[in-house]
């Protein structure tokens, strides 16, 4: 009787290099893209392999010089009157021939609508496995070369890795807000290659007749301060003293799910599970208890400081300074207090 | 007034949600059969519902009937268990061609934006891919069914704002919650609905099933571990809340002490001066 030796199951050395999709809007890149970028960095660097990008529009010609400056090695770019719009069909098709072409053994996405699309139809095409929504993705060195893609379950309260050992590339969309970009690095030097667009009638079936940008829509996602306000506040009208504080710091507001709910302020702002995921410089939590589903948002941020009546409140768990007082008292003066010193 | 359009929708059963707790429709699942109910309103298409679970799932079929589907198909079979995305879509597909083979040519399918749980929203686009349907997802709005041109048209809801596309049938939707508004089901329909027996369909149905693509073996995606996530460990620094300008100043200590000022640009140069 022999004991089995062990083999490797499958040879995927045809598979090599981690791809980025940098997705865009108007020739403005999303910032989950350059996230995105830095931790696909971080990841070819354990596999010792190349990052690659991949910019998709109209015009764009810019955004290669940009992904190569968030730390990609070689960038492919396809430039098109007509893929200035995001289309399933034409940009699943690109995306496709790419793939096959240069066999990256990670792509990475947005968990944006477009980034989700786009995925969920290549990774069904190919076919491979994709991971949904990750907030934590590592690799294993050589030789599996696996990639742990970890996700959220269950209303944030376990994690699950995921891991596709059967199919290559694997591929993962990745939650905006949750990992951290490389500083800019305009001296880093990078291949950018031209990738031919050849669409057909049957390709550009769907036509975009206009889109209509969001003007309350809060940019949190690329905020650098962000003054949050929850149920403490009791109403919408105090979410007045918070614009004020905001505004004093150059910042935008945020909100809990119970203020959003309650109808005090717009969807838009909401930070955590169902919100936004934010990783500001600053976050202040006023009035907010600090519920798992909200902290999963902006846990990340740089600087949290939490204002809160109780004591006890979790949000205290998560902030580097705590403030226990009435926040109505607290806020005004807190304006005050920056616009003094502003002008010291 | 006989019609030949078709619409179908696939609504998830919570399968997912362990313990005790009913079968449900999926809340954005909901939002689509709506949707659908009431362009059958308007041009008198067929509205099938499908869904692939474990038995159980029959009680959301019966709610689809009572609120005025037509006809709800189960298609359920130990062999589909422990299906990811990708197998789900590959069975959902295989079953809306039998849909067309039974019922005539689908139009249209309707999905949730996700599902409550699993919540990838991968399973529509799956889907569309498979069948090579037009695929438009993140629908707050059907603005126009066309049935001559046979065109589509509808508003998206996206991060940063929101689109108006407009398609060629066959298409698939996936519905958030901002489509409409969800009917209550009217007592003859809920008699309807209690009366009602799902059609179901296991894997001898069908008979060209590939057996590799479905349940387990057919999922790329293995889930290795889960765990509870450790909560990041910050110490807190509490400053003085006693007094609100002893409160404001400590706070703006801190963030003078951060060096925020600069890393924020109030300030320029980046030295903090007092
Ligand atoms: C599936 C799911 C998804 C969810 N998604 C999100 C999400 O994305 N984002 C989110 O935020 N929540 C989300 N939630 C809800 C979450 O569980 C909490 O219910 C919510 O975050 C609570 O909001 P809050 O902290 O504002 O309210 P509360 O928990 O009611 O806290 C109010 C706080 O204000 C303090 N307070 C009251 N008066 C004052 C005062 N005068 N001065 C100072 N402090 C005061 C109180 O001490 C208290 O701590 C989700 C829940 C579920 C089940
Ligand atoms: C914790 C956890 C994490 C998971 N992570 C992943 C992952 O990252 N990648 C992956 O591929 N799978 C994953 N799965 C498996 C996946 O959730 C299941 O395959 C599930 O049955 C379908 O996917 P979904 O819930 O994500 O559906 P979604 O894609 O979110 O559902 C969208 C819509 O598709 C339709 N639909 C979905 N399932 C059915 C059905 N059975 N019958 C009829 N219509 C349906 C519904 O209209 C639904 O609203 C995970 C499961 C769990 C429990």
């Amino acid at each position: 009787m022999t004991d089995a030796v062990q083999v490797q199951e499958y040879d995927w050395s045809g598979y090599r290099g981690v791809l980025i999709y940098v997705e865009q809007r108007e020739g403005r890149a999303k910032p989950v893209s350059w996230q995105l970028l830095g931790q696909g960095r971080r990841l070819a660097d354990k596999l010792h392999t190349h990052l690659m990008a991949v910019v998709i529009g109209g015009q764009i010609e810019h955004l290669a010089k940009d992904a190569v400056a968030y730390g990609a090695d070689r960038v492919y770019i396809c430039e098109a009157p007509e893929l200035r719009d995001y289309r399933t069909r034409p940009y699943s098709r690109l995306m496709m021939q790419l793939i096959e072409e240069v066999k990256p053994e990670i792509v990475l996405f947005g968990a944006t609508a477009t980034g989700r699309d786009l995925a969920g139809a290549i990774a069904t095409h190919l076919p491979t496995g994709l991971t949904a929504d990750t907030t934590e993705l590592d690799v294993e060195p050589d030789p599996s070369r696996l990639l742990l893609a970890s996700r959220p379950a269950f209303s944030e309260k376990m994690m699950a890795t995921i891991l596709c050992k059967q199919y290559r590339p694997q591929m993962a969309t990745a939650r905006a807000g949750v990992f951290e970009a490389l500083p800019r690095d305009n001296q880093r030097s990078g291949e950018v290659l031209r990738l031919e667009s050849r669409m057909g009638e049957d390709d550009i079936a769907a036509k975009v007749l206009d889109f209509v940008r969001d003007q309350t829509s809060v940019n949190l996602e690329e905020a650098e301060v962000i003054v949050a306000g929850g149920r403490g506040l009791g109403g919408p009208d105090a979410f007045r003293l918070l614009e004020e504080l905001a505004e004093a710091m150059g910042g935008v507001v945020g909100a809990s799910r119970a203020a959003v709910d309650a109808g005090w302020i717009g969807h838009e702002h909401q930070v955590g599970q169902t919100g936004y995921t934010v990783r500001p410089k600053l976050y202040f939590a006023i009035g907010i208890s600090g519920a798992v589903q909200h902290t999963v948002g902006m846990s990340n941020a740089e600087l949290i400081i939490a204002i809160n009546k109780d004591k006890e409140a979790p949000i205290f768990q998560f902030a580097h300074y705590g403030i226990v007082g009435d926040l109505f008292q607290i806020v005004p003066a807190l304006t005050e207090e920056v616009k003094r010193r502003k002008l010291a | 007034m006989p019609d030949s359009r078709e619409i179908r929708i696939d609504p998830a059963t919570n399968t997912l949600i362990r313990q005790g707790v009913p079968s449900i429709v999926n809340f954005y699942d909901l939002h689509g059969l709506e949707e659908a109910l009431r362009i059958k309103e308007e041009t008198g298409a067929r509205v099938t519902v499908v869904t692939m679970g474990p038995p159980p799932a029959e009680k959301s079929l019966k709610t689809c009937i009572a609120l005025g589907a037509d006809e709800a198909v189960l298609v359920t079979d130990r062999g589909f268990a422990g299906a990811d995305t990708l197998a789900t879509s590959y069975v959902l597909a295989k079953t809306i061609q039998k849909v067309e083979q039974e019922w005539g040519k689908v139009d249209m399918v309707f999905c949730g934006k996700q599902t409550l749980d699993g919540d990838t929203g991968q399973v529509g686009p799956g889907i569309a891919c498979r069948l090579d349907l037009e695929q438009l997802t993140y629908v707050s709005e059907v603005k126009q069914v066309d049935p001559i041109r046979r065109t589509v048209r509808v508003g998206r809801k996206l991060e940063d704002g929101a689109e108006t596309v407009e398609t060629r049938m066959p298409v698939l939707l996936t519905a958030l919650k901002e489509l409409n508004r969800v009917r209550r089901a009217s007592l003859p329909g809920v008699i309807r609905g209690h009366r009602y027996k799902p059609i179901v369909w296991t894997t001898a149905d069908f008979p060209d099933l590939d057996r590799s693509q479905i349940g387990l073996k057919g999922s790329p995606t293995i889930v290795a571990k889960t765990w509870v996530p450790e909560a990041k460990k910050v110490t807190c620094q509490w400053l003085s809340g006693e007094n609100a300008q002893a409160a404001a100043a400590g706070a703006c200590d801190a963030l003078w002490d951060n060096n925020l000022p600069a890393r924020l640009g109030w300030i320029r140069g980046g030295a903090v001066h007092d």
